[in-house]
């Protein structure tokens, strides 16, 4: 298996100075999904918005370290950080709907980069919200706004939207804490299609979550990647005590 | 995947920032043009002669102090029925007045903000002086009180809405938990609703009060416009003229370049830098009072 | 539990809430009084001659048109220099700026300009635009010595409604590859639009009450035309309306309350519109 994102020695800290993550080094394999759970102030979360350069926006510096997305470190000053959003997509715990129409939102990714032809766009529309499972659910109303839809839609569209985009990766911050089990079924399900042809990093709101998901599975406890392995192995043989420890429910 | 340079991009930011600092751009230039023109006075006119009591430009006495005096009490008066009656009717709406009455109440306080003071000056000439020469039985009702009323009742309605507004935001619970301790309305407002709404409350105050400051047409109009010193208590009786009339007033006759004209501008620069000190003073005040808040609350 | 004791707490009670009401009704009464008596002795006034034509007779008879008209085009002026500086600063503010000494001071700075007293932006005016810059007393010194003046109060209120803007709709923009700018020209700014229009009228409605800074930077009383071009002085309202009832003998009482009444309707009514947008913008809100 080729490594999409290859996170080498990444060391993070927030504005004040504690420490977020400490020497985290990780693979990202392609065409995958990969996991990464533990308690909360682990650091997931800040490494997920590494991973998109969001960090940028946030108090969470880097100190030291590589992420390497296809070989080429994103750390870099001179990277293109708008080209790398395009390439890397996010979707955040609660949905996010932009203030505009459904197919608005599907379309507001392209339109950033200018991108005007009716076809193209029309075309990313169905594209993104077929691959979410929305399409069936909305196509009669495209035009309506999207705040309009339920909880569990309006994840569905901000996952539509990112894969309008066409990127490379998909980063998903607890995508389904808010919703109920039938549309956290559908996100899943939509999710496991999905990883043929994407690259997906899931941080899980649950241990059950990351278990039913995981193609690689990598367990962070206060700002250290603890253990790591293929499958299911984690789940049912964790070789650290402190990942059993977790996984049995005895701290969370 | 490296950066290209976005030209648009770096160009509107440099636009906006620009257009960000342009308001320190506009103090410095208004700080610079009345230096300009106000500081030859003191070239023209010994500072000692513009400390003096006497002002008739006429004859070049130019002594400031009777306007300072007169803007004083004015400014002072108007703040004692600003106070009381900015914030009493503020409590009344956000704690007191039931939600149809704070609804039609608000928007006409308001209302009353929007009065341009030209028009408020005008009712002064036509009839609260009058009123005042009849029913306190003075030779004329062009005085220092006119002007304190008719300025707080320009400062009641930025007052009343600032603070109305602060007191809103006092989140529920508190009242709550005060009324569950056995407090009284009354003691809820006073000793808890108020307090928290503290720094918007101090706010509002001091806008109002900077309100009243620069207040010019209103007290031109029913001041009487007699530059004598108001310092007995009997002065809020008799006519004054404030810093702010006199330049109004005075400014249109005067020659281009004059020591009169530079002595009008000495005053604007004058009224500039109380105004920036008062403003400096509030902004700490009410900084500091929201860093305690903050604490409080947290 | 001493019966006096109890009684004293209520008695305070009632007397503090009573004193609260009266202070209220003390402030509300006059203000009802004020409009009730303008409208009553101005309207009779009003008439579409009053509204239409010029002066005549000294600005005894007549009626006020260039008044008005002059006060329309300041407003105007002072709306084109003041409005996009003022979205534009706002936007450096809540968008650009990152909270360090140079931010804290042009806050320091927005602060010091809403204070400054409007004959002290006569003053200004007159120095730099008529003088210094030669243009003259004129619509255009007026109108930008008051654009200076109305400055703060549209920075304000733009800033207030641009950051009510929920910050997700922002990380959510950046996250799909958008810059700053295309934010807020894609999202930020049409949503915070009624905010900031609302207070843009706001803001002109106060310029267009003012008398003192226009008093020598480009006000007329006696001007038997309209004004033709940016560079001629022009009658104004507010200035109309000080100088009829100070200096003018024989001013008819009637005339003085009809341009009296016609400024309060001018001021109000866009207060009134700004009202409107303000409450129409929250029901079409979706966020």
């Amino acid at each position: 298996m080729v490594d999409k994102i290859v996170i080498e020695h990444l060391n993070l800290q927030y504005t004040d100075g504690t420490e977020s993550l400490r020497n985290i080094n990780l693979k990202v394999p392609v065409n995958a999904i990969s996991v990464l759970f533990g308690p909360a102030g682990g650091g997931k979360s800040s490494l997920l918005r590494c991973l998109n350069r969001l960090n940028d926006l946030t108090e969470v510096q880097v100190v030291s370290g590589k992420i390497l997305l296809d070989g080429e470190n994103i750390l870099d000053p001179k990277t293109d950080v708008i080209a790398l959003r395009r390439r890397v997509g996010m979707v955040f715990a609660r949905p996010v709907v932009l203030p505009m129409s459904i197919r608005q939102n599907l379309t507001y990714g392209l339109e950033l980069a200018n991108e005007k032809r009716r076809s193209k766009l029309d075309e990313a529309v169905e594209r993104g919200l077929k691959l979410s499972a929305l399409w069936e659910e909305v196509k009669d109303r495209l035009d309506d706004p999207a705040i309009a839809l339920s909880g569990g839609q309006q994840q569905r569209l901000c996952l539509a939207r990112v894969l309008a985009n066409q990127p490379e990766v998909i980063l998903l911050d607890e995508p389904t804490s808010g919703l109920d089990p039938i549309s956290t079924g559908k996100v899943e399900a939509a999710l496991q299609e999905l990883k043929k042809d994407y690259t997906i990093v899931l941080v899980p709101h649950s241990v059950q979550q990351a278990a039913r998901m995981a193609d690689y599975a990598a367990f962070f406890l206060q700002g250290e990647l603890v253990e790591y392995a293929k499958d299911k192995e984690l789940f049912t043989q964790p070789k650290n005590k402190r990942t059993e420890d977790y996984i049995e429910g005895r701290f969370g | 995947m490296n950066k290209s340079p976005n030209w648009r991009e770096t160009i509107i930011t440099a636009v906006i920032r620009t257009c960000g600092y342009s308001a320190v751009v506009f103090v410095i230039l208004i700080f610079f043009f009345l230096l300009r023109e106000g500081v030859p006075a003191l070239a023209e006119v010994k500072l000692g002669d513009l400390l003096t009591t006497r002002w008739y430009p006429i004859e070049n006495h130019f002594g400031i102090l009777p306007l300072l005096t007169g803007s004083l009490v004015v400014t002072l008066g108007a703040m004692l029925i600003a106070i009381p009656f900015g914030i009493g009717t503020a409590v009344f709406l956000a704690e007191i007045a039931p939600r149809w009455l704070r609804e039609i109440l608000k928007p006409l306080v308001e209302l009353l903000g929007g009065l341009p003071s030209v028009v408020l000056g005008f009712l002064g000439i036509l009839l609260l002086s009058p009123f005042l020469r009849v029913f306190l039985n003075l030779p004329t009702g062009l005085t220092a009180l006119a002007g304190a009323l008719l300025l707080g009742g320009i400062a009641v309605p930025t007052t009343v809405s600032i603070a109305e507004d602060a007191l809103d935001s006092v989140p529920q619970s508190y009242r709550e938990g005060a009324l569950a301790l056995g407090a009284t309305k009354w003691q809820t407002i006073w000793r808890v609703t108020l307090p928290a709404a503290r720094s918007g409350v101090l706010t509002a105050l001091m806008l109002g009060i900077g309100r009243t400051i620069g207040e010019t047409m209103a007290v031109m109009m029913v001041t009487g416009n007699a530059p004598v010193m108001a310092d007995k208590l009997t002065s809020i009786l008799s006519p004054v003229r404030t810093m702010t009339a006199t330049i109004a007033a005075e400014m249109g006759e005067v020659a281009n370049g004059s020591t009169h004209y530079h002595v009008l501008f000495f005053i604007g620069l004058v009224l500039f830098l109380i105004s920036l000190v008062v403003n400096i003073l509030a902004s700490t005040v009410i900084f500091r009072s929201r860093k305690r808040a903050e604490r409080v609350l947290s | 539990m001493k019966r006096g004791f109890t009684l004293d707490r209520f008695v305070i009670e009632r007397l503090g809430v009573a004193l609260i009401t009266l202070t209220a009704v003390l402030t509300v009464v006059p203000i009802i009084g004020v409009f009730g008596y303008i409208i009553a002795r101005g309207a009779p006034a009003i008439s579409w001659e009053f509204l239409t034509a010029m002066p005549r007779d000294g600005m005894r008879a007549g009626g006020i048109l260039p008044a008005i008209v002059g006060t329309f085009y300041l407003t105007l002026g002072t709306a084109l220099f003041s409005v996009p500086l003022g979205i534009a600063a706002a936007i450096y503010l809540a968008e650009y700026a990152r909270e360090n000494w140079v931010t804290r001071l042009i806050r320091i700075a927005i602060i010091n300009l809403a204070g400054i007293p409007s004959v002290v932006y006569g003053l200004f005016g007159l120095g730099l635009f008529v003088l210094f810059l030669k243009f003259g007393t004129s619509l255009l010194s007026a109108s930008l010595t008051l654009s200076i003046m109305t400055l703060p109060v549209i920075i304000s209120a733009a800033e207030e409604a641009l950051r009510a803007v929920p910050q997700s709709f922002r990380t959510v923009s950046i996250s799909l590859g958008g810059t700053r700018w295309q934010t807020v020209r894609r999202i930020v700014l049409p949503q915070a639009l009624p905010g900031i229009i609302t207070g843009i009228i706001l803001g002109l409605e106060r310029a267009a009450g003012e008398t003192a800074p226009i008093l020598f930077t480009g006000a007329a009383f006696f001007l038997p035309r309209l004004p033709n071009s940016p560079l001629d002085a022009t009658m104004a309202l507010p200035y109309h309306l000080f100088v009829i009832s100070t200096q003018v003998p024989e001013m008819s009482i009637q005339i003085q309350y009809g341009t009296a009444l016609v400024l309060i309707i001018f001021v109000l009514g866009m207060n009134l519109i700004a009202t409107v947008i303000r409450s129409r913008a929250r029901a079409k809100r979706q966020w």
